[in-house]
């Protein structure tokens, strides 16, 4: 699929976002200044931009516990993002929700969820709505290669086969769930055919490469929105950081992670490739680069020093406080 | 007799009770950890606290057994297991998940031996982390005791230390029917002395933690601590008790029935959201065994009826206090 200048250059701004608001939230979390539990995205960005350039604000995603990069796709607003890490009045979840429940409903974006598994239900009920009310919307769920041994995950891509319902699960195989290995526990050779034994189209696709999974997308999304059904796009990028950060990672080794970063670098990747193909020039994503590093450190900045949640907050948002 | 942690406690009852009976299984979600990681170190990690640390390499991958992300099919199977011969001790890592998989709890695990007439057995137990205190949000901090509590064949224990973890653990491992087993996280290093060898606490037998004589704070789980603190700093002003039930089912009534008769005043503390919480139980206990005692209405101090805030300055406002407790302390006094 042929991607004009600027498309290109919005993919790269995305990756770049995503790769530099996890680098830096790595670090502001090992200086401490996070609180709570994060799961970065580092190594997998190009899944969430290759699917999500595909989508509107009208279009739905439900996410994972490593969801700050499905949110930054999907459009969400990067300093209301870091407001909500740090779980501040203004955030997206009014501090309410943190790095595990991050949502913008009007982003179409449902939520990173801390459910393992949940996902993709809520991704059925929003292309449900879709499906009903005639719209020619359609609905993703992210998930991990760990989530796809989960019930849920197995009863929803029946339901949407059956349905045919406009849903795409994006699988992310990063390799590992927590600290297990996908060699332990995946029963099948892999999580594609496992997809397509339910009845739907399923492909395997390199999730580091921008351009793989957008083309698979493509297809993906054109198959739901003509009303044909559920597609499953496996993707497999490899996690970079541990399960969350802090993790001492004692099951991997970390010469593997060396040479990820080497081998297996989304951004490089692109970077090479759109030169090779004389369609960007390096001047011109180093200036997405700059603008990338200085909005991230404004949205980080701002979010430090901004007000946190005031006692009465604690119980609005629910019917009754007892 | 050495000093432990609350997780050192619950490792040894588990190493424990594995080398008395070969039936006792362990099984849950990167309790081992590192299989199929590229270092090849199968037990590496020894659950996400822990708190399962060394249990793969004592007793090896037959009786120590990770599993896919599958919890419906941990707990059916470990129901299943314990209908037809072994003792497992299933994790849950957070007590949230269970709504992951309650039907094989609630339905399955919990009414076979009623429902089957007395005719089975489901030596089970399942330990899952709870409550609130670690900035995990929403879906990592709950504290769901009143609903297992309230479900007929299942037991709950809320161990409020080291010591009573350890014996209270043991005594769900050989108790025939199926337990449900609350590990406060803010709990995991705090301190105790804790006898090296074996050793069970029956269930249903509460603990007097503090003993006194103008009010009873019956606490539950991490609570309890924060009672204590509260009785020993009104020590020469206000005499309090506080009673620990250590198991929510069953529930020694007498204990909190005789205090309260002592003592005339109740405050009852509970981490859990008010409504229908162990706390309104005991209230509840009391006003129908010894409302006629009661000097002061009872008070209640829960976390607020909201789910847990991710912000941490909203948490420590959930989260019950000292200073809530000391305040209804001195309320049921001023009454
Ligand atoms: C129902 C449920 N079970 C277990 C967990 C604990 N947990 C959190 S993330 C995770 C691993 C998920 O692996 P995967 O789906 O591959 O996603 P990844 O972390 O690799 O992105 C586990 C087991 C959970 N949050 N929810
Ligand atoms: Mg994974």
């Amino acid at each position: 699929m042929e991607l004009s200048k600027s498309e290109l250059l919005r993919a790269y701004r995305l990756m770049k976002t995503i790769r530099e608001f996890e680098s830096r939230i790595s670090r502001e979390f090992e200086a401490g200044t996070v609180p709570g539990f994060t799961h970065l995205y580092l190594g997998q960005e190009a899944v969430a931009t290759g699917i999500c350039m595909h989508l509107t604000d009208e279009d739905y995603i439900s996410s994972t516990h490593r969801g700050h990069g499905h949110c930054i796709a999907k459009g969400c607003d990067v300093r209301k993002m870091a407001l909500e890490l740090w779980c501040k009045r203004d955030g997206l979840c009014r501090g309410k929700g943190g790095s595990m429940h991050i949502a913008d409903i009007s982003k179409g974006m449902l939520g990173a969820n801390a459910i393992v598994g949940a996902g993709a239900p809520l991704a059925l009920g929003a292309a449900l709505t879709a499906k009903t009310l005639g719209k020619p919307n359609v609905s993703v769920t992210f998930g991990g290669d760990g989530a796809t041994n989960q019930g849920t995950v197995f009863e929803s891509m029946n339901f949407a086969v059956v349905l045919k319902l406009p849903v795409i699960f994006a699988v992310e195989n990063n390799g590992y769930g927590e600290h297990t290995g996908i060699a332990y526990h995946l029963g099948a050779k892999d999580i594609a055919s496992r997809a397509a034994a339910f009845g739907m189209p399923a492909v395997m696709v390199d999730g580091t490469d921008f351009f793989a999974v957008y083309d698979a997308m493509g297809e993906a999304t054109a198959r739901a929105r003509s009303g044909a059904g559920p597609s499953t796009i496996e993707c497999v990028a490899p996690r970079w950081r541990g399960h969350f950060e802090g993790d001492a990672q004692a099951y991997r080794d970390l010469t593997e992670i060396k040479e990820l970063r080497e081998r297996k670098d989304c951004l490089k990747l692109f970077r090479e490739r759109v030169r090779e193909d004389k369609k960007l020039e390096a001047h011109e994503m180093d200036r997405v680069d700059l603008d990338v590093l200085a909005l991230i450190d404004e949205a980080v900045e701002a979010a430090k020093v901004a007000p946190h949640p005031t006692p009465e907050d604690l119980l609005t948002d629910v019917y009754v406080s007892y | 007799m050495s000093v432990k942690t609350f997780r050192q406690a619950i490792n040894e009852a588990l190493h424990q009770e594995m080398e008395r009976d070969p039936t006792v299984i362990l099984i849950g979600e990167d309790i081992v950890g590192g299989h199929g990681g590229s270092a090849k170190k199968p037990g590496s990690s020894g659950g996400m606290m822990g708190v399962t640390a060394g249990l793969y390499q004592k007793f090896g991958e037959r009786r120590v057994i990770d599993t896919p992300i599958s919890e419906s099919a941990i707990m059916g199977a470990a129901a299943g297991a314990a209908l037809t011969g072994l003792r497992p001790v299933a994790e849950m890592m957070f007590v949230d998940f269970f709504g992951v998989c309650f039907d094989q709890i609630y339905n399955q695990a919990a009414k076979f031996r009623y429902m089957f007439g007395g005719n089975a057995r489901t030596p089970m137990v399942i330990r899952a982390m709870t409550g609130a205190g670690l900035v995990c949000a929403a879906q990592h901090s709950q504290a769901l005791w009143p609903i297992f509590t309230h479900i007929p064949g299942l037991k709950v224990v809320l161990p409020s230390c080291a010591y009573d973890a350890k014996g209270l653990l043991a005594q769900a491992i050989r108790d025939d029917d199926p337990v449900i087993f609350l590990e406060h996280k803010l709990l995991y290093d705090t301190q105790d002395e804790v006898p090296d060898e074996p050793y069970t606490i029956p269930f249903g037998e509460a603990k007097i933690t503090r003993e006194g004589a103008d009010v009873t704070i019956v606490a539950f789980g991490r609570m309890v601590q924060l009672a204590n603190q509260v009785a020993d700093k009104l020590k020469g002003t206000i005499s309090v008790e506080v009673v620990d039930p250590r198991t929510t089912s069953p529930l020694d009534t007498d204990v909190i029935v005789e205090s309260v008769a002592h003592t005339g005043r109740l405050v009852a503390v509970d981490e859990a959201n008010p409504m229908c919480n162990l706390a309104s139980e005991v209230i509840s206990v009391v006003a129908l065994n010894a409302l006629a005692s009661l000097k002061a209405a009872p008070r209640k101090i829960s976390a607020p009826h909201t789910p847990v805030p991710a912000s941490p300055v909203l948490e420590k406002l959930y989260v019950p206090s000292t200073g809530q407790i000391e305040a209804a302390v001195r309320e049921v006094m001023a009454a």
